[in-house]
């Protein structure tokens, strides 16, 4: 028990490469194992985060249940990993999403056994992102878990369709949403890689506590034949890059959609519930501490992305016939809140206000998890059904589909940010807090949830209300309702996103608790 | 006396090719069992050197002096250092996976494994020769089988042309540093060409900024530095599998290492006044390499050129002249050397049985040959410097090094990154997935289960570097020092 308490972080971070050596040596036949093995295994690392939940005190500063092992030495970077109420409460979405990815997972036959490797292998990568307390490590991780869902996406992403890449050159639809996806992350994160060169270069260090203090002391004075202040505004607009892209903050999302409507249903809930997550999570832990001054100067930038992101998210989104891009275009909508609340917290660092808008966008991160992975499936189960994801071939199916009717109203009311349910609470206190910091901005937003409610209305009234398409009511294609696996899917986003809605103290309490110590 | 580790490496090789030459052609399984034999004892060897050298003491070590010519002051001189102790394992490793590979050659095994260990030898010998005159000897020992390999068994239809393009330009290279090394005899008036002397026979600086680019260029033509790089790809192309592998593996880094011990150890002041100009040489061989790389419709082009790319990090490391530039110049040496062996192996297992490396006629390999593939993407993953992969644990210090000198360049290289990325993804995607082609359907036979533990061990060797760099740096650390120590302490 005693090394399982000390080695607590390392053995939630690398349990799932273990289940993956596992599932590895399975027959690769035995299809019933590969599933029932990597779901199983991908419970315990969520134990252990309950444990670990339980164990954490949030009311000390710093990070918590550190290791820190020698890793290359010759760039004194170490292997540095540690928790506060930030990682915590990512580390509390991944490793409860990733089990329920993979129990979303059980249709898949083709090649099920790289595919659940790959899932695991995901999950480690992402983890190490929120675990990481070592720049070096963090891009490690950053990195490395764009390769599983380049081939999550390229092979076993939808099968039809054709996208034309160069005069003429056509490749089929998937590869070039997963290339898209993999290269445009890429190409992000050079500016990120170079500035940590950077870092890495004048301080001879890696560990985040020591670059904070190291970095935010330098401010007058030349680098590189420039001024200091030239090279921090470039610095962090190179941070600020890397991350807007993962969010995806407009205009940097183009990526995302494609990604969405091409990716298999398990690999959008991952995408949509924890991918996007990283680089809201990079703009907490990397661009508001490392660049505070910065921050507040261009805060005002970052609040005009996210409104537009916001506002174009949700007409985007509204403008949609496919099903699954007008859900991946809500998540911009979603997590142009996100952005919107650290863009306040940037500008009035320390405030009440900017307190209650860092609770806001992180409470929204963890809310858009839980609603953004509840639609993916949902569409994914109505997509696996009717093979088809146009709005208007639905229609009037509630009759048809009762239980998967009232879920699917359920999860669009959470991400509708109706009271009572968990998206209100935090996109609430983002406006709450950034409404006299930001007031404009913070109008426009407002506005621009109007918009989320009318695509949400839009996709419930094409898929459920209407008159019927007597299309679904006979023969092979007959709409059989949702069934009691994927209910096992739906059930514990349901309950958290009612639990949230309704008594949100147990989770805000840890994140005010992470935010009042990381941003006082 | 100690064991001479070192002589009995280098000598190996061309020990097993005279035994081999004793049996009959159509002996061919007992030849290709020696051979792995041979093999396998030279890698247990190395192994046994990179395990026991230590890094705590650094300098040369296992060293081993015989007299040769006393009159003129050379010896058979060995002894390694950090920089060198990973490029005689990498060897080793090539060695063993170029005969495993070789497996089904039918044209004159016998012969052609003799010259394969005929150009090991010499490899093996200019990584271990702490003499001048020993290492050029070595070096021309390790050119001039590649003109047989290639011309008798390469592909037919450029072989004669790359043979003797990739000859004529060695030669041409190597030429151009013996003028400049025997200048560096003639001038020190010390009568040796031992280079641990060479090394303090403070040279003037103006002697030093006249010689040094006859010294380095020589010797990095073999490198590929640009614009002598054409040989390479058209080499690459048309050499049988193993001896691409050998070629791009550790042939490639042969120039590279030399130019660093001769050139700039030897040289450390014209190194300096010269650096600017190598830097960028180098930023054109990263970012041209990448994108013609990015063009090419043969598999064999691509990986050719993308080691231009690579390679061109590596004298980049070199012209940073700082410790993290230098010690990823190090790991790339081998990184990369095991990463293009692996390319090569596998693009020589498709080519076995597709009868083509035209990529857009490939496609779905995948399914008949799994590891191969997994291999491609094992291998564009180092390529692209993807973190969790040895590739990132040579880049990451090489660019730093570049921060600390020209910062300009580290942006510029760094598009080379994305550039490869797309192309490594796009090739594998197309040659891997995808719809297979009719004509292949049912032709594409299993790979042996040599070629498999090949592939395997070069997998793990790449991602073993890459989650823990401690097992590779260390060493190339302690090398980089000494070659520091040389620079004034830079």
């Amino acid at each position: 028990m005693a090394f399982i308490t000390n080695h607590l972080l390392i053995l939630i971070l690398f349990f799932p490469i273990l289940a993956a050596a596992v599932v590895f040596c399975l027959p690769k036949d035995n299809l019933k194992a590969i599933r029932w093995t990597a779901f199983g295994a991908s419970l315990i690392p969520f134990l252990l985060t309950v444990y670990l939940w339980i164990q954490f005190k949030p009311g000390q500063a710093g990070y918590q249940f550190q290791e820190q092992y020698s890793w290359y030495s010759a760039l004194h970077s170490t292997f540095h990993v540690g928790v506060d109420g930030l990682s915590l409460t990512m580390v509390l979405l991944t490793t409860l999403l990733s089990p329920l990815a993979l129990l979303a997972s059980f249709n898949i036959t083709d090649r099920l056994k790289a595919y659940m490797m790959l899932f695991l292998f995901l999950e480690t990568g992402m983890l190490g992102v929120f675990l990481a307390v070592d720049l070096l490590i963090f891009f490690v991780f950053w990195e490395i878990g764009l390769v599983p869902m380049y081939f999550l996406i390229n092979q076993w992403g939808a099968e039809g369709g054709e996208r034309e890449i160069w005069k003429g050159i056509k490749i089929q639809a998937r590869s070039y949403a997963s290339l898209k996806f993999i290269i445009y992350t890429m190409a992000g994160s050079l500016g990120l890689l170079l500035a940590i060169q950077l870092l890495g270069v004048l301080f001879q260090n890696y560990d985040l506590p020591v670059l904070y203090v190291k970095w935010n002391g330098l401010t007058t004075g030349t680098m590189l034949g420039l001024s200091v202040p030239t090279v921090k505004a470039v610095a962090f607009w190179a941070f600020v890059i890397a991350f807007a892209i993962k969010v995806p903050v407009w205009p940097f999302h183009t990526w995302l959609p494609d990604a969405h409507t091409e990716a298999p249903t398990a690999g959008s809930m991952i995408l949509a519930g924890v991918l996007l997550k990283l680089g809201a999570y990079g703009f907490l832990r990397l661009v508001l501490p490392l660049y505070p001054a910065e921050s507040a100067k261009y805060a005002g930038w970052l609040a005009f992305l996210a409104v537009m992101a916001i506002v174009f998210g949700a007409f985007s989104a509204f403008g949609q016939k496919d099903f699954k891009r007008l859900v991946a275009y809500s998540s911009v909508n979603h997590m142009g809140f996100v952005l919107l609340g650290i863009a306040a917290a940037a500008k009035a660092a320390g405030t009440l206000d900017g307190t209650i808008a860092l609770n806001g966008a992180v409470l929204q991160m963890f809310n858009h998890g839980l609603s953004a992975a509840g639609m993916f499936f949902l569409v994914g189960v109505i997509y696996e059904r009717t093979h088809t994801r146009n709005l208007d071939d639905y229609g009037g199916l509630f009759p048809l589909v009762p239980v998967y009717g009232g879920i699917l109203i359920f999860i669009s009311m959470a991400s509708l940010g109706l009271p009572g349910l968990n998206g209100f609470i935090s996109e609430f206190l983002v406006v709450r807090g950034s409404w006299s910091v930001l007031p404009v901005f913070t109008a426009i937003a407002m506005l621009g949830l109007l918009f989320t409610g009318a695509y949400i209305l839009k996709g419930i009234k094409h898929v459920l209300q209407g008159p019927l398409n007597e299309h679904w009511t006979h023969g092979d294609h007959k709409l059989t309702d949702i069934n009691l696996r994927e209910i096992a899917v739906m059930a514990p986003l349901m309950v958290l996103i009612l639990f949230i809605g309704v008594y949100p103290a147990w989770i805000l309490d840890m994140i005010n608790k992470a935010m009042v110590m990381m941003f006082h | 006396m100690q064991f001479p580790l070192l002589s009995v490496i280098v000598f190996t090789p061309i020990s097993a090719a005279m035994l081999l030459l004793l049996y009959k052609p159509e002996q061919k399984k007992a030849i290709r069992i020696t051979a792995l034999t041979a093999a396998l004892f030279a890698l247990a060897l190395s192994i046994v050197v990179y395990s026991t050298y230590n890094k705590a003491a650094a300098g040369y070590q296992f060293i081993e002096r015989y007299s040769w010519m006393p009159a003129m002051g050379i010896s058979l001189y060995f002894g390694v250092d950090g920089l060198s102790v990973p490029l005689v394992l990498l060897t080793g490793i090539v060695m063993v996976t170029g005969v495993m590979i070789s497996w089904g050659i039918e044209d004159r095994p016998r012969e052609f494994f003799a010259f394969l260990f005929i150009l090991a030898s010499g490899v093996f010998g200019v990584f271990c020769s702490l003499d001048l005159f020993m290492l050029f000897f070595f070096y021309e020992i390790a050119v001039f089988p590649m003109y047989l390999l290639i011309a008798i068994w390469g592909w037919i239809k450029t072989r004669e042309y790359a043979a003797m393009k990739l000859t004529l330009y060695l030669f041409i290279g190597s030429v151009i540093s013996l003028v400049g090394a025997l200048v560096m005899y003639k001038t020190s008036g010390m009568n040796t060409f031992n280079m641990l002397d060479l090394e303090h026979a403070a040279f003037s600086t103006g002697f030093q900024k006249t010689w040094f680019p006859f010294v380095f260029l020589g010797f990095a033509v073999l490198g590929g530095i640009f614009p002598f790089h054409n040989w390479s790809p058209d080499g690459h192309v048309a050499a049988p599998t193993a001896v691409s592998m050998f070629h791009a593996g550790v042939l490639m880094k042969l120039g590279a290492f030399a130019a660093l011990r001769v050139g700039i150890m030897l040289l450390p002041e014209g190194a300096k006044f010269w650096a600017p100009v190598i830097m960028v040489l180098a930023l054109v061989n990263i970012v041209y390499g990448a994108f013609i790389a990015s063009v090419q419709t043969d598999f064999k082009y691509v990986i050719g050129f993308s080691s231009v790319s690579h390679m061109g990090l590596v004298m980049m490391g070199f012209a940073t002249l700082t410790p993290e530039g230098l010690t990823g110049a190090g790991v790339q040496m081998f990184s990369h050397g095991v990463m293009t062996a692996l390319f090569f192996a596998a693009v020589g297992m498709v080519y076995d049985r597709a009868h083509t490396r035209d990529i857009p006629r490939l496609g779905g390999m995948i399914k008949p040959l799994p590891l191969v593939g997994i291999g491609v993407i094992i291998g564009s993953l180092v390529s692209m410097g993807m973190p969790g992969f040895s590739g990132f644990i040579a880049e990451f210090p090489i660019f730093m090094g570049i921060w600390k000198t020209q910062w300009v360049v580290a942006v510029i290289a760094a598009i080379s990154i994305v550039v490869t990325a797309s192309y490594v993804l796009l090739v594998v995607r197309k040659v891997f997935f995808g719809r297979m082609p009719d004509e292949f359907e049912g032709h594409i036979a299993p790979v042996r289960t040599l070629d498999k533990i090949a592939l395997v061990l070069l997998m793990a060797i790449m991602i073993g570097i890459g989650v823990f760099p401690s097992l590779m740096v260390p060493w190339v650390q302690a090398g980089v020092q000494h070659v520091l120590a040389l620079l004034g302490g830079a």
